[in-house]
C-alpha cells in the first residue's frame, strides 16, 4: 500500500516539478522561495504549475488554495491536507 | 431582448427574462471536465424562489441588505436574483480580498445576511477580533457534512415551499453597494441604482447585443461590477447563457471555449497579453512556409477588416488561430485596467476583435467602449450612448480631468457624505483620470491626477493601503507613492508603487536595512509590493495633525530628482 510521503518529501516534489515546468535548475530553489519572484511569473502561470501538481500527486487542488500563497513550502502544505 | 424602458427594478427585469425564455438555457457551470449544471431560466427561478421565500420568511425585507461572498458559480446568480426578489439590496464582496478586509466590509456595509461559500466561511470565522457585522443570517454554501456550522446554515437547505412575494422597486432605490478599494484602508461603498444598471445595459447592449444561443463565459469576479453587467444582467435580459468555470486554470479555459462555443469573454490586460504571448510562441513555432503564408493572410484579414470587422471573412482567411477559440468567438471585451495598443492591435489583425474601453464603478461600470467603426487600438473608444463625457482644466496640449454625467453615474459613497461630495460635484463624477479627445470623439487616456496605480490584474491599490507592513523600518519616516504621481508620466501601462525613506540623521540605509524593507515587502501579496525606494535626505512636510502632506512632499520630490534615482528591489 502506498504510504503518504512526509511534508519534506511532499515540498522537494515540489519543488522538482516548479524546476522542470519552469525550466529553472532545482539547485536554485529554495523551500522558503517566493515562486513569483525566483521564477519571474505571475499569478496566471503559477495556476500552470497547479495541473502539474494534481496529475502527479493524484488529487484536485481547488484554484483557491492557492490564494495568498507565494512560497514553495506553504503550497507543499496545502497539497499535503489533500493526500 | 427585454425593452428594459419598461421596467423598474433588475428584480424586475430579470424576472420577466425567466418567464420569456422559460427553455433556453440561463447557466453552464463546469468544473474540469465535469458538467456541475446545466439549468434553463425556468429551472433557474425554479431554484431561486424557494430561497428567495425562505429569506422572506427569516425577516429579510425590502431594502434589507445581503452580502454575497462568492466565486463565480450558478448559485451567485440564483442568490443575487432572490434578493432582488425580495427588494434587497445586494452587497458583492470580492473574494480575493483577505478574510479580514471582507469582514471590515461586512460591517461597514450593515448586512443583514451573508450568502458564503465554505471555504471563505472558513476563513471569516478564523479572524480574531473581527469587526461587530449586524448579520443575522450566516448561509454557507457547499459546506461538507462535518463542517463546524459555527450558527451558519446551509444554503442547500434554506428554502420554503410557500411562494415568495415579488417586492417592487423604483428606478432610483438602491440596487446595489459596491465596494472599491479607497484610501487609508477604507473601502469605498459605491451606491449604484436600478436606474443606473438598467441605462447601462441598454447602452451597452447598443453596441453589442445578446440573443438567446450567445454563450458568455464569465471568468472575471461577479463581485466585480463589470462581470456583474457583463456576465449576469446583460445576457439575462436578451434569454443569453452565462458560463461558469470553477477552475480559472488555463487549460480549462482555453478547453471552455470550444467546448461550450463561446461567444463574448471579459478579460483583464494581464489574461489578454498572456494569451497574446502563447499566440506569438506558436505562430513563432511554424516552418518558414507556413509562416509567410500566415503573415500574408493576416495582413489580408487587416486591410478587409479596416472599416468593420468582418467576422465570417476572418475565420474562413485564419481558421487556424479561431478553431481553439471555438470558431463562434465575436468579441473579446478587456476591462478592469488600461490595455496596451499593441496588443489590442495583434489580436484585431487576426479577426478578434477586442472590445476595450473605460470606466470605474463610481459610473456603473463603462464610460466609454470602442465600437469598432473603425477600431481604434489608440484610443478606448467613444461615450456610450446617454452618458456625457467631458475633459475640464485642459492644458495647452488638450489634457485635463475627465468628468462623466449622466443616468449611469453612482448615487453616492454609502455613509461618506465627505468623499461624495468631493467626488460628485454639482451631478458630474470627477473621476480623477486624465484624457483628451481626438477630432472624431474617441478618447484617449494620459494617466491620473490620483496617487494610485491599477495593476494589468484590474487591482486599484492606494499606496497608504499598504504602508502598515513598513512600521516598524529602521529610517525616520517613509511615505509610498505611485511612481506615476511623483513624475507624470501620461501613460497607465506599467504603474508601479515606491517608497520614498527618510534615514534617521547619521544613519545611512545600510544592507541590513534594506533586507528588512525587501522582506516586508514580501509579506505584501504579490500585486501590492513596492517596485523601489528612493533615499530622501529632508523631513517630511507634516499637517498639525502630523499627517505627511503627499502633495507636498510630492513636489519637493519631484523638483529634486529624477524617477532614475528610485534603487530597485
Amino acid at each position: 500500500m502506498p504510504t503518504t510521503p512526509t511534508i519534506e518529501q511532499t515540498v522537494e516534489q515540489v519543488l522538482a516539478l516548479a524546476s522542470a515546468h519552469f525550466k529553472v535548475p532545482r539547485a536554485e530553489l529554495s523551500p522558503d522561495d517566493d515562486f513569483f519572484k525566483k521564477l519571474g511569473i505571475s499569478s496566471l502561470q503559477v495556476l500552470d504549475l497547479l495541473t502539474r501538481v494534481e496529475s502527479h500527486f493524484g488529487i484536485e487542488l481547488p484554484d483557491y488554495e492557492l490564494q495568498g500563497v507565494s512560497d514553495f513550502r506553504t503550497l507543499a502544505q496545502r497539497i499535503q491536507a489533500r493526500l | 431582448m427585454l425593452d428594459l424602458h419598461l421596467y423598474q427594478s433588475l428584480g424586475e427585469a430579470l424576472r420577466a427574462a425567466l418567464d420569456k425564455w422559460p427553455n433556453e438555457i440561463c447557466l453552464i457551470e463546469a468544473d474540469r471536465d465535469r458538467e456541475n449544471h446545466r439549468l434553463t431560466y425556468a429551472q433557474f427561478r425554479d431554484m431561486a424562489l424557494p430561497f428567495a421565500r425562505a429569506l422572506q420568511d427569516s425577516g429579510f425585507q425590502p431594502g434589507s441588505r445581503a452580502a454575497i461572498l462568492m466565486t463565480n458559480q450558478s448559485k451567485w446568480l440564483i442568490s443575487a436574483y432572490a434578493i432582488f426578489y425580495c427588494g434587497g439590496i445586494l452587497v458583492p464582496i470580492d473574494y480575493k480580498l483577505t478574510a479580514a478586509e471582507q469582514l471590515q466590509i461586512l460591517a461597514r456595509c450593515k448586512a443583514e445576511v451573508l450568502i458564503v461559500e465554505h471555504h471563505l466561511w472558513r476563513a471569516l470565522v478564523q479572524v480574531k477580533d473581527a469587526p461587530q457585522s449586524e448579520v443575522t443570517t450566516a448561509l454557507v454554501i457547499e459546506a461538507p457534512a462535518d463542517a463546524a456550522m459555527v450558527g451558519a446554515k446551509r444554503w442547500e437547505e434554506f428554502q420554503s415551499p410557500a411562494k415568495p412575494v415579488f417586492a417592487t422597486r423604483r428606478l432610483k432605490d438602491p440596487a446595489c453597494i459596491v465596494y472599491s478599494s479607497g484610501t487609508g484602508g477604507r473601502p469605498k461603498g459605491c451606491v449604484l441604482t436600478h436606474e443606473n444598471y438598467l441605462e447601462q445595459c441598454i447602452a451597452l447592449t447598443s453596441l453589442f447585443p445578446f440573443w438567446p444561443g450567445v454563450r458568455y463565459l464569465s471568468i472575471l469576479p461577479t463581485n466585480h461590477a463589470i462581470d456583474f453587467m457583463v456576465g449576469f444582467i446583460g445576457p439575462f435580459v436578451c434569454g443569453a447563457t452565462v458560463v461558469h468555470l470553477r477552475t480559472l486554470r488555463p487549460e480549462y479555459v482555453r478547453e471552455a471555449f470550444s467546448k461550450y462555443k463561446i461567444t463574448y469573454v471579459t478579460l483583464v490586460p494581464l489574461v489578454l497579453k498572456n494569451l497574446e504571448r502563447g499566440l506569438r510562441e506558436r505562430f513563432d513555432a511554424l516552418p518558414k512556409t507556413k509562416r509567410r503564408i500566415l503573415d500574408w493572410l493576416i495582413d489580408l484579414n487587416r486591410s478587409l477588416t479596416r472599416k468593420k470587422p468582418r467576422l465570417g471573412v476572418s475565420r474562413k482567411l485564419l481558421g487556424s488561430v479561431h478553431k481553439p477559440f471555438g470558431g463562434e468567438l465575436r468579441a473579446i471585451f478587456v476591462g478592469g485596467a488600461f490595455t496596451e495598443p499593441a496588443t489590442l492591435q495583434f489580436f484585431y489583425d487576426l479577426g478578434i476583435p477586442v472590445g476595450n474601453g473605460y470606466g470605474c464603478t463610481e459610473a456603473g461600470t463603462v464610460i466609454t467602449l470602442n465600437d469598432f467603426h473603425p477600431f481604434r487600438a489608440d484610443t478606448v473608444g467613444k461615450p456610450l450612448p446617454g452618458v456625457e463625457v467631458s475633459v475640464i482644466n485642459a492644458d495647452a496640449d488638450g489634457i485635463g480631468e475627465i468628468k462623466v454625467r449622466g443616468k449611469t453615474v453612482m448615487s453616492h459613497y454609502l455613509d461618506d457624505p465627505e468623499m461624495t461630495a468631493e467626488t460628485i460635484v454639482a451631478g458630474s463624477l470627477m473621476t480623477g483620470d486624465l484624457g483628451r479627445f481626438d477630432s472624431t470623439g474617441h478618447l484617449q487616456l494620459f494617466g491620473r491626477k490620483k496617487n494610485m496605480i491599477v495593476t494589468e490584474e484590474g487591482k486599484n491599490i492606494y499606496p497608504e493601503d499598504v504602508e502598515t507592513v513598513f512600521e516598524g523600518l529602521p529610517v525616520k519616516e517613509f511615505c509610498v507613492f505611485a511612481a506615476n504621481y511623483l513624475w507624470p508620466a501620461r501613460t497607465m501601462v506599467g504603474e508601479k508603487l515606491v517608497i520614498v525613506l527618510r534615514p534617521e540623521e547619521g544613519q545611512p540605509f545600510a544592507t541590513a536595512a534594506r533586507a528588512n524593507l525587501e522582506e516586508r515587502n514580501r509579506r505584501l501579496v504579490n500585486y501590492k509590493r513596492i517596485h523601489g525606494y528612493l533615499l530622501w535626505e529632508r523631513d517630511f512636510p507634516r499637517t498639525a495633525a502630523m499627517k505627511i502632506k503627499r502633495g507636498v512632499l510630492a513636489e519637493e520630490i519631484r523638483a529634486a530628482m529624477p524617477r532614475t534615482a528610485v534603487a530597485s528591489l
